[in-house]
């Protein structure tokens, strides 16, 4: 696609996404605020798993730190729900940096091993800390309202920060990985020795795209945590951590975009095999999932790419009158 | 559409949303329907509850076959929350605002119920007789629409405290807990009940995780402790482990089980009845696997209604028994509620049960609330396990009376 037709796309849907609160109901546009919020975390996952090859089953517990890291800073802190995003990027890039130097020893599905450690782990840990974490009842925070007397109520309100949050971290991935870092990421993926001989640090950077990655998925779970206004170890299990990576592997792994489609998947795939069977929604879901990774082996993403080359090929194919 | 129509869009929707808002406060009920939101956890960790969900919801079906409420059909909406608490707020949340159901009735779990509370008392929607035994839902002044419904955790812990005060002597007392709300809510109970002198008595404190594999450890160092009282507040599985373990290494402490853990069937006869002689717990409700009930009238319509409803449900599982005495018990407030079915006089129904007593309740257990009572059932009778059944002893002990 030309720049320019891919710009029109992008701002078209954001303008779409700008209109939604003024025709969805409370709860529907909570959903949608939902999708946002994984999309932001789901693309963290991206970078690392999709651009660079190192499978994470364990992001739920970056999510996990990020969404308590902002309910600690609201709840004990009094800090303003706005300064708590930034805070829990910063916490979550440390912590993945950290986690990411000793995980450069490990590959493949060792790594996938360790991260899920860290999955398991977290929500126990949690609950050690109890002065801090409110142990296993959790921390109930307040519903931020809509400043400057903006007419707009605190799930219109959310939406948008969700919102402009996801737009702001979605170009600062475009850029990340449209230039030399995201060429240097990718290369350590396809072929390690040689990235090493072209002179890229790789030690340094995984561990660089790890804590990145972290940090993305860290200001999902503090939107999350403000969203839903409750954290507790319950809302972090392992279980978030693998429906991360469902999310992340039917969008599209190394995709931009695929974010978002797998965003909508991991919200309301459930909610349909639900409805369409309450005795086995899990095994509906997994009709679904194997039904996707069969026709669309590259995810959502993959498949629309393949798409556009198809109807390029068939007007390309049209004779020149 | 041009530019200046987009912006005019919102403000039509806005002025569309604004004339929504004055809607009247009867929702969810129509003349021939009354429409009543639940979530379970059908899947996930906590999935072992998700049949007092449908144990329900065949309840409901029997009131309807037999006319409803006041001729209107119940209409359940259920649905899996997976015991995740975002997921309880969608799914809660898509209950009041798109199903626009009249009352939400027994979410389940400490967390999914802790995750919805404001919002409930938010939008005044009845969040009624909460599957949890938590002490917070008992918050009239607070939290005007939440309420509980079983004897919370809190209450019965003060009742073992004060037997053992009563009734041994120089008691050491070893504790075995699950690392969790509910766990330290008993404990809290407990050493609440046992005073100033609490950090005496009890000699040793163990805790474990809902997602260890055993916890004879635990018992080994208890029994090392030289206790001679063991308060075990474990969940079944562990609970069976618990009371196997102390038997096999020679530890005959005063063993004392929290009610969670009392089926005869699913607990203690796995355990051994041997090991299971001398167990003290504190009861509410009737057990099906306990041979006294066999042929108690209650009990007979229970397994008739098991058996027509709810064919695929285990008679042994008590949570059945449970889902039956909840559903009862909102049935008679519906009832109590007459033709005014507006959230305002569900409430208030709710908190004006005056001695109800329930098939399935122990003999003498009556369920009480008021405007500054929201703790429905706060009586329980202590029990010894005597190789078969569960021998009642003592008075109906209730929260204000030890």
């Amino acid at each position: 696609m030309a720049p320019r037709v891919r710009l029109a796309v992008v701002l078209a849907a954001l303008a779409l996404a700008c209109v939604l609160p003024f025709f969805l109901s409370g709860f529907r546009l909570f959903q949608f605020t939902q999708v946002w919020i994984y999309a932001i975390a789901i693309l963290g996952l991206n970078m690392l798993t999709g651009f660079n090859g190192q499978i994470s089953l364990g992001h739920g517990a970056f999510y996990a730190i990020g969404g308590y890291t902002a309910a600690i800073l609201l709840s004990h802190f009094g800090v303003p729900y706005g300064w708590t995003i930034p805070a829990a990027a910063l916490v979550c890039f440390v912590a993945g940096f950290l986690f990411g130097l000793p995980a450069l020893r490990l590959e493949g599905l060792y790594l996938a091993l360790a991260t899920l450690s860290l999955a398991l782990a977290l929500p126990q840990v949690l609950k050690y800390f109890e002065h801090w974490t409110g142990g296993s009842m959790g921390l109930v925070l307040a519903k931020p309202e809509a400043p400057f007397g903006l007419p707009l109520d605190p799930d219109q309100w959310l939406y948008y920060v969700a919102l402009a949050v996801l737009a702001l971290l979605f170009w600062l991935a475009a850029n990340l990985l449209g230039g030399r870092v995201g060429r240097a990421i990718v290369a350590i993926r396809d072929n390690p020795i040689a990235a090493q001989a072209m002179g890229i640090h790789t030690a340094l950077y995984k561990s660089l795209t790890f804590g990145v990655s972290s940090a993305y998925t860290g200001v999902a779970g503090a939107l999350s945590a403000i969203a839903i206004a409750y954290v507790s170890p319950d809302s972090f299990s392992v279980f978030l951590s693998i429906t991360l990576l469902i999310g992340s592997v039917i969008g599209g792994l190394a995709s931009i975009q695929g974010a978002i489609y797998g965003a909508f998947f991991i919200q309301f795939v459930p909610n349909w095999a639900q409805e369409i069977s309450k005795a086995a929604p899990w095994a509906i879901f997994g009709v679904f999932l194997i039904l996707f990774t069969y026709f669309m082996p590259h995810g959502i993403a993959g498949a629309l790419r393949w798409l556009q080359a198809r109807m390029a090929k068939a007007r390309g194919a049209k004779p020149v009158s | 559409m041009n530019f200046r129509h987009l912006l005019a869009l919102p403000a039509v929707a806005l002025f569309a949303v604004a004339g929504s808002v004055s809607a009247q406060t009867v929702v969810g009920v129509t003349a021939t329907e009354i429409k009543i939101g639940n979530t379970n956890p059908y899947s996930g960790p906590a999935s072992a509850y998700g049949t007092i969900g449908k144990a329900i919801g065949a309840y409901f079906n029997m009131v309807n076959e037999q006319g409803g409420i006041n001729g209107r059909k119940i209409n359940y909406i259920t649905y899996d929350d997976g015991y995740s608490p975002p997921k309880t707020v969608e799914m809660v949340r898509k209950l009041v605002e798109q199903d626009r159901v009249a009352l939400v009735f027994q979410p389940l779990g400490t967390p999914p119920n802790s995750a919805i509370h404001k919002y409930m008392n938010q939008m005044k929607v009845p969040q009624l007789f909460v599957a949890t035994g938590a002490t917070k839902w008992n918050d009239p002044k607070n939290y005007p629409w939440t309420m509980g419904w079983q004897p919370n955790y809190q209450t019965e812990g003060r009742i073992y405290a004060a037997y053992v005060l009563k009734n041994v002597k120089d008691a050491k007392i070893g504790v075995l807990y699950q690392n969790d709300d509910y766990g330290k809510d008993y404990l809290k109970g407990f050493e609440d009940g046992l005073g100033a002198q609490a950090s005496k008595l009890i000699v040793m404190k163990q805790s474990y995780e809902v997602t260890d594999p055993t916890v004879d450890s635990q018992i080994v160092n208890l029994k090392n402790s030289g206790a001679n009282v063991f308060f075990n507040i474990t969940i079944p599985k562990f609970a069976v482990q618990a009371i196997k373990k102390a038997h096999d290494i020679g530890w005959k402490p005063l063993h004392l089980l929290n009610n969670v853990s009392s089926s005869v069937g699913t607990v203690l006869k796995p355990a051994g009845v041997e090991a299971s002689k001398g167990l003290i717990t504190a009861l509410y409700l009737k057990d099906y696997t306990d041979p006294q009930w066999k042929n108690d009238k209650g009990m007979l319509e229970w397994v008739a209604w098991m058996k027509k409803y709810y064919p695929e449900g285990k008679l042994e599982d008590g949570f059945n028994i449970y889902a039956y005495s909840v559903a009862q018990t909102l049935v008679h407030v519906l009832r109590q509620c007459g033709n005014d079915l507006s959230r305002e006089n569900i409430m208030r129904q709710a908190a004006n049960i005056k001695n109800l007593e329930l098939p399935l309740l122990l003999p003498g257990i009556k369920i009480n609330t008021g405007p500054n009572d929201f703790a429905p059932i706060e009586q329980s009778q202590l029990a010894r396990f005597n190789g078969e059944r569960w021998e009642l002893f003592g008075e109906v002990l209730s929260a204000g009376s030890h």
